[in-house]
C-alpha cells in the first residue's frame, strides 16, 4: 500500500497494462517525451520505448484515426485527447467511426481501444478547457464511459478499460490530478459497469461522479452532524450503468439526489432520475433532485467558476432544504 | 502522355484525352493471364454495378448508392497488385474496391438489397461494405475520415512487422478536408506502409473540383508539402494503374514509407442514384464515354493478339455470374428484426445496463 496521486495512478494503470500485454500502446500529443501535459504518463517512454509510447502531431483526428485503425488490426491502443473539450475536433471519428463500426459491420470489426482525456473544471482554465462532456459520450450508442474518482479506481478502471473489447472513453478529472490516496500494491483490475457505495446511509441516495464524489462525501459528513444520514454512490461508469446498485439504494432510502458537473440540460443525472422514476417510482418518498452546473459555459475567474460548479455548500443546502 | 482532362476555373472544361490508340503500355511487363485477369475484373465491376443500377430502378435496392462506372480500372489495377492480407479502405463509392479484393458478388448484391445473406446482414448497406476476411476494412461515408484510420492499420502492420500494406482510396473532393492533411503528415512522419489513392473523377458531388481547388492536381500537387512521393496516372488505363500499384506497394512493403497517387478518371453517371449528372458539359461527357477503360483495354488486348471471341466469352461468363449472384441475393430472407439489437458491443448485444 502506498499513497499515490491521481495523476501518478494514471501512469501506473497504463504501465500495468502495457507490461501485461504487448499489444497495448499509448499515443497522443506530448505523452512520450514530456510525460503528458498533466504529467499523467511520465516514465512510460523510458520503460516501453518509442514504438509503444508515441508522440504525435497536433492532429486529433489523426490520433484517434490511428488508434481506431490499430484497434481494428489487432492492437489495443490507448489514445490521449489532451483536454476533453477537444473531443469536439474529433467528433466524427468518435461518433461516426469508432462508435458505429462494430454495429455497421455486423460484428466483423471489434475496437478494443481507450481514449483517455482530462475532463472537468476547477482549474480556472475557462470555457474551452474545462468542460465535463460525459453526457455527450453517453448519448452515443457504442461508446463506454467511465470516470474514476480515486487513485485506486484510476488504476482499476484503466485496466478494465484496456481489457474491454469495446471502445472506452476514460474521463480523468483534471481537477483531481493532485489529489492523493492509498493504492494497494500489485495488480488492480476493476469491472466496468460497477458503481461503489462510498458511504452507506439510510435517508437519501446521492449519486456523484468524479470531483463531485469527494464533495458529496464532505456534504454527507456535514449533514450527518445534523442527523441526516446520506448514502453516497460513486457512479464510476455511465455506460455500462450499474442500475442494480443504484436502484436498490434508491428503493431503500426513498430519496434521490444527483450531483454533477455537467450543465443542467440533458446531464447524466437527468437520465438516472428518469430511470428511477420509471422503475422504482413507488419507492420514492419525494421527487428526485438534480444538483448541476447551470446552463452556462464554464467561466474562468475562481469566484465565478466556484459559483457554478456544485460545491459542498450548495450540495448541503439543497439536500437540507429538501429533507428537513 | 497529355493529361486526360484540363479544367479551367469557372470556365469550359476542355477534355484533352490521350488517343484511344495509346500504346504506352502495350509492351509493359505483364503476361497474358494477368491481363486477362484484369479484363475479367473490369467486366465484373462494370456488369455488377450495372446490375445494381437496374435493381435500383426496379426499387429492389433502396436508399442510395454511388456507382463507379467508368472508374473501374483503378480498383481493378490495385486489387490485382495487393497481397491477400493487405488492407483496403474505401469510400461510400466502394463496390468496386470491395469486389476487387475477391469478395463474392452475391453477398454484395444481397447487402444492397437489405437481405439477411448480405455481407453485413443488412446493417451496413451500399455505403459501408466491409469484409475483414478479404482485408476490406470498411467503406466510409464521411469524407476523409478513413484516411486517418488507414494510417492506424498501417501503423499496426508496421509495429507487428507483418509486411502488410494499406491502400486507401478517396475522391478529389476529399483533398480539401482537414483529415486529408492530417493523414498525409501523420503517414509521412512515421513512414507508414500506406498508399493513398486519389480517384480524381473531376467532380466532388456536383461542383467541378477545378472550380474550388487552388491547384490543378488536388492530391498530387499537395503531397510534396507533407513529404510524400506522389505521381499521376491515367486512371482509365488498367495496365498503367496496375504497374504503378505494384511499384508503390513494393516500396511500402520494403519500408520506404507512404506514397500518393492521383488516378485521373471520370464517372459515367451522376454522383449518386438520384443524380443524372446534368451539370457536366455534353462534350466532356461524350469524350470520356469514348475513353472508356474497357474499350481502351479491349483495343490493347486486340493489338496484342487476343481474339475478340475469347474476350466475348469472358463477358458472357461474367454475365452468368452476375445473374446467379442476383438470384441468390433476391432469394435471401429479410433480416431477422432481432438483429437490429445485436452487435453494438463485443458481447454481441446492445445492453447498456445491468
Ligand atoms: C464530411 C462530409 N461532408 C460532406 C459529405 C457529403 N458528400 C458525400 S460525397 C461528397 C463528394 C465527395 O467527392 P469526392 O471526394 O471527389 O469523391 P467522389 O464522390 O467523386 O468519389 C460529398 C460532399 C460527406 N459525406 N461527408
Amino acid at each position: 500500500m502506498a499513497e499515490l496521486t491521481y495523476r501518478a495512478a494514471v501512469a501506473r494503470g497504463i504501465a500495468q497494462e502495457m507490461d501485461r500485454d504487448e499489444r497495448v500502446l499509448l499515443i497522443g500529443e506530448d505523452v512520450a517525451g514530456a510525460g503528458g501535459v498533466f504529467k499523467t504518463t511520465p516514465g512510460l517512454l523510458e520503460r516501453f520505448g518509442p514504438r509503444r509510447v508515441i508522440d504525435t502531431p497536433i492532429a486529433e483526428q489523426a490520433i484517434l484515426g490511428a488508434a481506431m485503425g490499430a484497434a481494428m488490426t489487432g492492437l489495443r491502443p490507448i489514445a490521449e485527447i489532451m483536454f476533453a473539450d477537444f473531443f469536439a475536433v474529433t467528433w466524427d471519428i468518435v461518433v461516426n467511426q469508432i462508435a458505429k463500426t462494430r454495429y455497421m459491420t455486423n460484428g466483423q470489426v471489434t475496437l478494443p481501444l481507450v481514449i483517455k482525456t482530462g475532463n472537468g473544471g476547477n482549474l480556472r482554465f475557462g470555457a474551452q478547457h474545462s468542460q465535463s462532456i460525459e453526457n455527450w459520450a453517453m448519448a452515443v450508442p457504442g461508446l463506454k464511459v467511465v470516470t474514476p474518482s480515486t487513485p485506486r479506481d484510476v488504476v482499476g478502471l484503466m485496466a478494465a478499460a484496456v481489457r474491454s473489447d469495446d471502445p472506452v472513453l476514460f474521463f480523468e478529472h483534471k481537477g483531481m490530478y493532485a489529489s492523493k490516496a492509498d493504492v494497494p500494491d500489485g495488480e488492480i483490475v476493476d469491472a466496468l459497469g460497477t458503481s461503489v457505495i462510498r458511504r452507506p446511509g439510510t435517508d437519501a441516495t446521492v449519486l456523484a461522479l468524479g470531483l463531485m464524489v469527494p464533495r458529496a462525501l464532505e456534504a454527507a459528513e456535514m449533514l450527518a452532524s445534523e442527523g441526516i444520514d446520506l448514502e453516497v454512490i460513486d457512479v464510476r461508469s455511465l455506460v455500462p450503468l450499474d442500475t442494480r446498485t443504484i436502484l436498490e439504494s434508491v428503493s431503500r432510502t426513498g430519496r434521490l439526489f444527483t450531483v454533477e458537473e455537467n450543465p443542467q440540460l440533458l446531464g447524466w443525472g437527468a437520465e438516472l432520475v428518469a430511470i428511477a422514476s420509471d422503475e422504482v417510482f413507488w419507492d420514492l418518498d419525494a421527487p428526485p433532485v438534480r444538483i448541476t452546473t447551470p446552463h452556462v459555459p464554464l467561466p474562468s475567474a475562481a469566484a465565478l467558476e466556484d459559483s457554478v460548479i456544485p460545491g459542498v455548500e450548495r450540495i448541503v443546502q439543497t439536500i437540507r432544504k429538501r429533507l428537513v | 502522355m497529355s493529361w486526360p482532362l484540363q479544367t479551367h476555373p469557372y470556365g469550359e472544361h476542355a477534355p484533352v484525352l490521350p488517343p484511344m490508340e495509346n500504346r504506352d503500355f502495350d509492351h509493359a511487363a505483364l503476361d497474358r493471364s494477368t491481363r486477362l485477369g484484369l479484363y475479367r475484373r473490369l467486366q465484373e465491376l462494370r456488369q455488377l454495378e450495372k446490375r445494381a443500377y437496374d435493381l435500383f430502378m426496379r426499387n429492389l435496392v433502396k436508399g442510395t448508392s454511388h456507382l463507379s462506372l467508368g472508374m473501374e480500372a483503378i480498383s481493378a489495377g490495385f486489387g490485382a497488385a495487393m497481397r491477400p492480407d493487405d488492407y483496403t479502405f474505401a469510400t461510400y463509392r466502394g463496390h468496386a474496391h470491395t469486389l476487387s479484393r475477391g469478395v463474392p458478388m452475391a453477398p454484395v448484391l444481397a447487402e444492397l438489397m437489405g437481405r439477411a445473406n448480405g455481407l453485413l446482414g443488412g446493417k451496413g448497406g451500399s455505403m459501408h461494405l466491409t469484409s475483414v476476411e478479404h482485408g476490406v476494412l470498411g467503406s466510409y461515408a464521411i469524407i476523409g475520415a478513413h484516411l486517418v484510420i488507414a494510417n492506424g492499420a498501417a501503423l499496426s502492420a508496421q509495429l507487428r512487422g507483418s509486411g502488410q500494406v494499406t491502400v486507401c482510396f478517396f475522391g478529389d473532393g476529399t483533398t480539401n478536408i482537414g483529415a486529408f492533411h492530417e493523414a498525409l503528415n501523420f503517414a509521412a512522419v512515421y513512414s507508414l506502409p500506406v498508399v493513398f489513392v486519389c480517384e480524381n473523377n473531376h467532380y466532388m458531388e456536383y461542383t467541378p473540383i477545378g472550380d474550388i481547388t487552388a491547384v490543378p492536381r488536388p492530391a498530387a500537387d499537395r503531397a510534396a508539402a507533407y513529404g510524400l512521393a506522389s505521381r499521376t496516372v491515367d486512371g482509365n488505363d488498367v495496365d498503367a494503374v496496375h504497374l504503378a500499384a505494384q511499384e508503390l506497394l513494393a516500396q511500402a512493403r520494403a519500408g520506404e514509407g507512404p506514397s500518393l497517387i492521383e488516378a485521373v478518371t471520370y464517372r459515367h453517371g451522376g454522383h449518386s442514384r438520384a443524380d443524372p449528372g446534368k451539370y457536366r458539359p455534353d462534350k466532356e461527357v461524350r469524350a470520356w464515354l469514348d475513353y472508356d477503360p474497357i474499350t481502351l483495354y479491349r483495343g490493347r488486348l486486340g493489338r496484342l493478339g487476343v481474339p475478340a471471341a475469347e474476350l466475348d466469352a469472358i463477358d458472357r461468363e461474367v454475365a452468368a455470374a452476375v445473374d446467379e449472384a442476383t438470384e441468390i441475393a433476391r432469394n435471401g430472407a429479410e433480416p431477422d428484426i432481432a438483429s437490429a439489437l445485436t452487435d453494438v458491443w463485443a458481447d454481441g448485444g446492445s445492453s447498456w445496463r445491468n
